[in-house]
C-alpha cells in the first residue's frame, strides 16, 4: 500500500465519521420536537393561572374541595380539637416528620390547605375519616391526621401543600 | 426475503437468537447483501423516499391524533389549537399536510419511472399490481385525511367524493348513506373517516411489505432493462444503494423543507381555513392537487355513471398495463417511438391536472374531453399497437456493458424538481373571484421572505385598529390576550396584555349558587365576540354575518395566473391574504362605475368578488389616533390591520422561518457530506 492511498483512506474515514456524526445530530434534533409536543400546551398552561378562594362560607369543622390545575385541593376549617391534636403529636415519631406549624400559615392555624392526592398512588383521600381525625384513603388504607400528615398505611409522605397565600383573612390565592 | 441466508453471526447471543428466529439473516440478505443492479439511476431512489414518507406520515399522524378532536363542532378549532398552542404543533401539522403532497409527488415519479423503464413487465407483474393497490390506498387515505380539519373544502370535498358512489345503479344511495352514517356529511362521517384515516396507513405499510417482498424475489429492474447475469452486474445493497438512497433522500428532504418552513400553505386551499358550513358551498370546489387529473376525467364526461366509471377505470387500467404493453424490450431507452409517446402521455397527465383545477366551462370542457381520450388511448391503443409494430434498438448485452458504454448516467436532480414542481403547479392558485375583480396590489410586507419578521409597532397599531373598528362587528375566536405577549407577536408585556384583558367583561359561571356572572377578563380569555351567536350577528348585519377574523389572512386569496404562481413557489410568495385585506379596506368607492347596479344595502368595492359588499367602508382618515406619529391615513390603517391579521392567522411565522433557516443550512451541509460519502463509496465499484 502506498502512502498516498493510506492518506486517501484516512480522508475517507474522516468523511464517513463526519457524515455519521451529522446524521446523529440530525436525528437528535428531530427527536426534540417529537418529545416536546407532549408538554402541556399553551392553553393548559394559561388555564393554570392562580385562583382565589373565598373562605368565609366554610364553617368550623367543614371542608371544601376546589380544583387548581386539575388537582383537588382540600381547604379544611379545623376545629380547636383538630388543631390541638395536630400540634401535640411527637413529631419525631412520624413517618414524615413535620411540625403542624410548617403545614399551615402563621396566624391562620384553623386553615389547612392540602393537595388531596394520596402520596401512595394518587387516589383521593376522604376528609374527616380514619382514626386520626384527618383523611383516610380508601384505595389502600393510608391514614392522614388533621394536619394532613401520613400516620399509617403504605403512603410514604404527608399530603402536599400547594403554593398559596392569604390575600385577606377570609380569602386565599392558590398558585 | 430471498431464500435461506448465508449470514453467520459470530456473537453467541445473536447466534442463539438466529437459530430460533433468523431475523438478522433476513435483514442481512434483504438490505445488506441483497444484489442491486449497478446501473440504477437516481429515479430509483424514490422507492426509499416513499418508505421514508410513509414513516413520516405515520409518526406525525400519530402525534397529531394525540391533540386532535374528531368532532364536527370541535375539529376545526382543535387543529388550530395544535398549530397555535402545542409545542412545535405548527411544525407537526405542516410536516403532515405537506407530507401528503410530497408522498404523492414521490409516488407519481416512482410510477412514471416504472412506466418508462418497463418495470411492470414479466416477471414483475405482481410487484406492479401491488403498487397500484398501494396507490389506491394512498388516495383513500389522503382523501379522508383532508376531511379531518373540517374546513369548507374538507366538508364539500367529502360531500362530492362520497356522492360519486351514488352513481352506482340500484345500490348507490344506500352505499352513500352507509358512508355518511346520516342523511348528509356530518359528525358520524367525520368520526368514521378519522378512524379509517388512522387505520389505512398501516394497511399501506402491510402492502408495502408485500411489494418489497415481491421486489426481492424478482429483483430490481434497471435503466437498461436487462437482467443481471454475472456478479459484475450487481453491487451489494449496503453500502452502495443505501448511501445513494440516503443522498437522494436528503435532497428530497431539502425540497420538502422548503414547503414546510417557507410556503406551508402553497399547496393548500384558502377555503379550508374557513370552518365547514353545510349551508354554503365554496364557489369553486377543487380536490387536492394529486387528484386533479382524475377529477378532470370525471368532469369531462357528461353522464354521471359514465363519468365515475371513467374516473375509476383511469386508475384501474394501470393494473392491466403488463398485458396491454407486451413488448419484450423493457426500457424505453431502446424504444424510440414509445419514448416519444411516453412524454406525450406525461404532458397529457399534466394537462388533465391543469384542467382539473379550472372551472368546467367553455374551452376547458373540450380540452378535458380530448385529453381524457388521449389518456385512455395511450393505454388501450398506443401501447398495444406499439408493442407489436415497433422495432426496438438493440439492448446492451449486460448491465456491466451498459455502465461502460455510458459514463455517469445521472438523472439530474434539477429534472426531479422540475417535474415535481410541474406536478404541483396548478394547486398554487385557485380562482376565488371568477368575475374578474382586479388583482390586489402586492405590498412590501416585513414578514415576507425567508428572513421575514413582524414589525412589532405595526402589529400594535393593527391591534388598535382591530379593537377600535373591526371588533365592533367581527370576532377573533382563536386569539387570546395571552397571545399578545407571545414571542414573535405584537410584543406587549404580560402586564400590558393583562391590563388589556381586564378591560373586558367575561361571562363565567355557574357559581355555587348556580348563577352565571360577569368578571373582568383574564389573560387566558379569548378576544370577546361582539355578538352572542351567529344568528344575532346575521340579524344585526342585514343578513350577512361578519366572518371571524382569526384566520382571515389565510382564508382569502386570488388568482395569480400562470406562470406567476410557479414563480411564487420559488420567491416564497405567501402574502395573498394580507394583500387582499388591504385591497378590500382601500377598495370602497362611493359611486359604482356606470352600468353597475348596486343591490339594496350593499356597498361597492373594487376588489370584492362581485363588487357588492354588505360591509360599509369601515375606515376614514384620522379615525384612530396613533401615538407613535405614524400617518393616520386609511391606507396606513389598512396596512397595519392586515399585518395584524396575518400575525393572528400565523402566530408562529417568525419561529417557523427562524427554525427553517437552521434546518435548511443543516440539510445543505448534510446533503453535501452524503454526496461526497457516496462518491467515496462508489469509487470502489468502478
Ligand atoms: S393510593 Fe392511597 S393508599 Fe394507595
Amino acid at each position: 500500500m502506498t502512502t498516498s492511498s493510506s492518506a486517501g483512506h484516512s480522508r475517507r474515514d474522516f468523511l464517513f465519521v463526519a457524515t455519521g456524526a451529522v446524521a446523529a445530530v440530525g436525528a437528535a434534533a428531530v427527536a426534540w420536537p417529537l418529545v416536546a409536543q407532549l408538554n402541556p400546551d399553551a392553553s393548559t398552561v394559561a388555564a393554570g393561572a392562580p385562583i382565589e378562594v373565598d373562605l368565609s362560607p366554610i364553617a368550623d369543622g367543614q371542608d371544601i374541595k376546589v380544583f387548581w390545575r386539575g388537582k383537588p385541593i382540600y381547604i379544611m376549617h379545623r376545629t380547636a380539637k383538630q388543631i390541638k391534636e395536630a400540634q401535640s403529636v411527637n413529631v419525631s415519631s412520624l413517618p414524615d416528620p413535620q411540625p403542624d406549624s410548617a403545614r399551615v400559615k402563621e396566624g391562620h392555624d384553623q386553615w389547612l390547605v392540602v393537595i388531596g392526592i394520596c402520596t401512595h398512588l394518587g387516589c383521593i383521600p376522604i376528609a374527616h375519616e380514619g382514626s386520626y381525625d384527618g383523611f383516610f384513603c380508601p384505595c389502600h388504607g393510608s391514614q392522614y391526621d388533621s394536619s394532613g400528615r401520613i400516620r399509617q398505611g403504605p403512603a410514604p409522605l404527608n399530603l402536599a401543600i400547594p403554593p398559596y397565600a392569604f390575600v385577606s383573612d377570609s380569602k386565599i390565592k392558590i398558585g | 426475503m430471498s431464500g435461506p441466508s448465508t449470514f453467520q453471526p459470530q456473537n453467541p447471543v445473536l447466534k442463539w437468537i438466529e437459530r430460533r428466529l433468523p431475523i438478522f439473516g433476513l435483514v442481512h440478505s434483504s438490505f445488506v447483501a441483497y444484489p442491486t443492479p449497478r446501473n440504477l439511476n437516481y429515479w430509483w431512489t424514490f422507492g426509499g423516499i416513499l418508505s421514508f414518507m410513509l414513516g413520516v406520515q405515520i409518526i406525525t399522524g400519530i402525534i397529531l391524533a394525540m391533540h386532535y378532536t374528531p368532532h364536527a363542532d370541535l375539529a376545526f378549532n382543535s387543529v388550530e389549537a395544535i398549530v397555535r398552542d402545542v409545542d412545535y404543533g405548527w411544525l407537526l401539522r405542516y410536516l403532515h399536510s405537506n407530507g401528503a403532497s410530497m408522498f404523492f409527488i414521490a409516488v407519481y415519479i416512482h410510477m412514471l419511472r416504472g412506466l418508462y423503464y418497463g418495470s411492470y413487465k414479466e416477471p414483475r407483474e405482481v410487484l406492479w399490481i401491488l403498487g397500484v393497490i398501494i396507490y389506491l390506498l394512498m388516495m383513500a387515505t389522503g382523501f379522508m385525511g383532508y376531511v379531518l380539519p373540517w374546513g369548507q373544502m374538507s366538508f364539500w370535498g367529502a360531500t362530492v367524493i362520497t356522492n360519486l358512489f351514488s352513481a352506482i345503479p340500484y345500490f348507490g344511495e344506500s352505499i352513500v348513506t352507509l358512508l355518511w352514517g346520516g342523511y348528509s356529511v356530518g359528525n358520524p362521517t367525520l368520526n368514521r373517516f378519522f378512524s379509517l384515516h388512522y387505520l389505512l396507513p398501516f394497511v399501506i405499510a402491510g402492502v408495502v411489505v408485500l411489494h418489497v417482498w415481491a421486489l426481492h424475489v424478482a429483483g430490481q429492474n434497471n435503466p437498461a432493462g436487462v437482467e443481471p447475469k454475472t456478479a459484475k452486474d450487481t453491487v451489494p445493497f449496503t453500502p452502495y444503494a443505501t448511501i445513494k438512497d440516503a443522498f437522494g433522500l436528503s435532497c428530497f428532504i431539502l425540497f420538502y423543507c422548503w414547503f414546510i418552513f417557507y410556503i406551508p400553505n402553497y399547496l393548500g386551499d384558502p377555503d379550508n381555513y374557513i370552518p365547514a358550513n353545510p349551508g354554503v358551498t365554496p364557489a369553486h370546489i377543487v380536490p387536492e392537487w394529486y387528484y386533479l387529473p382524475f377529477y378532470a376525467i370525471l368532469r369531462s364526461i357528461p353522464n354521471k355513471l359514465a363519468g365515475v366509471a371513467a374516473m375509476f377505470s383511469a386508475i384501474l387500467v394501470l393494473a392491466f398495463l403488463p398485458w396491454l404493453d407486451s413488448a419484450k424490450t423493457r426500457s424505453l431507452r431502446y424504444r424510440p417511438l414509445a419514448k416519444q409517446f411516453f412524454w406525450i402521455f406525461v404532458g397529457v397527465c399534466l394537462g388533465l391536472g391543469y384542467l382539473g383545477a379550472k372551472p368546467p366551462e367553455g374551452v376547458y370542457v373540450v380540452a378535458g374531453r380530448i385529453l381524457t381520450g388521449c389518456y385512455f388511448a395511450y393505454f388501450l391503443i398506443v401501447l398495444p399497437i406499439l408493442s407489436r409494430i415497433e422495432k426496438p434498438r438493440p439492448v446492451p448485452n449486460s448491465i456491466a456493458d451498459d455502465v461502460l458504454g455510458k459514463k455517469g448516467v445521472v438523472a439530474s436532480l434539477a429534472a426531479v424538481f422540475a417535474v415535481a414542481g410541474l406536478l404541483a403547479w396548478d394547486s398554487g392558485s385557485r380562482a376565488q373571484a371568477a368575475d374578474h375583480a382586479p388583482t390586489p396590489p402586492s405590498l412590501n410586507w416585513s414578514f415576507a421572505g425567508p428572513l421575514g419578521k413582524f414589525d412589532q409597532g405595526q402589529l400594535q397599531r393593527g391591534y388598535k385598529v382591530y379593537k377600535e373598528v373591526c371588533s365592533a362587528c367581527h370576532s377573533m375566536n382563536l386569539v387570546h390576550y395571552r397571545n399578545l405577549a407571545d414571542p414573535g407577536g405584537p410584543g406587549f408585556t404580560v402586564a400590558q396584555a393583562t391590563a388589556l384583558a381586564a378591560e373586558i367583561q367575561v361571562k363565567d359561571g355557574p357559581n355555587d349558587a348556580g348563577e352565571m356572572f360577569e368578571r373582568p377578563g383574564r389573560i387566558a380569555d379569548k378576544f370577546p365576540s361582539p355578538f352572542p351567536n351567529e344568528n344575532a350577528a346575521r340579524a344585526a348585519n342585514g343578513g350577512a354575518a361578519p366572518p371571524d377574523l382569526s384566520l382571515m389572512a389565510k382564508a382569502r386569496g386570488y388568482e395569480r395566473g400562470f406562470p406567476q404562481f410557479i414563480f411564487d413557489a420559488f420567491t416564497q410568495f405567501q402574502e395573498k391574504g394580507p394583500n387582499y385585506i388591504h385591497a378590500i379596506l382601500t377598495g370602497f368607492e362611493d359611486t359604482p362605475p356606470h352600468g353597475f347596479t348596486l343591490p339594496e344595502g350593499s356597498f361597492y368595492n373594487k376588489y370584492f368578488p362581485g363588487h357588492a359588499m354588505k360591509m360599509p367602508n369601515p375606515l376614514s382618515d384620522d379615525q384612530i389616533t396613533y401615538e407613535d406619529g405614524t400617518p393616520q391615513k386609511v391606507d396606513q390603517y389598512a396596512t397595519d390591520v392586515a399585518a395584524f391579521l396575518m400575525w393572528a392567522a400565523e402566530p408562529k411565522l417568525e419561529e417557523r422561518k427562524r427554525i427553517g433557516l437552521q434546518v435548511m443550512i443543516f440539510m445543505l451541509i448534510f446533503a453535501g457530506l452524503l454526496y461526497f460519502t457516496k462518491r467515496a463509496v462508489w469509487a470502489d465499484a468502478h
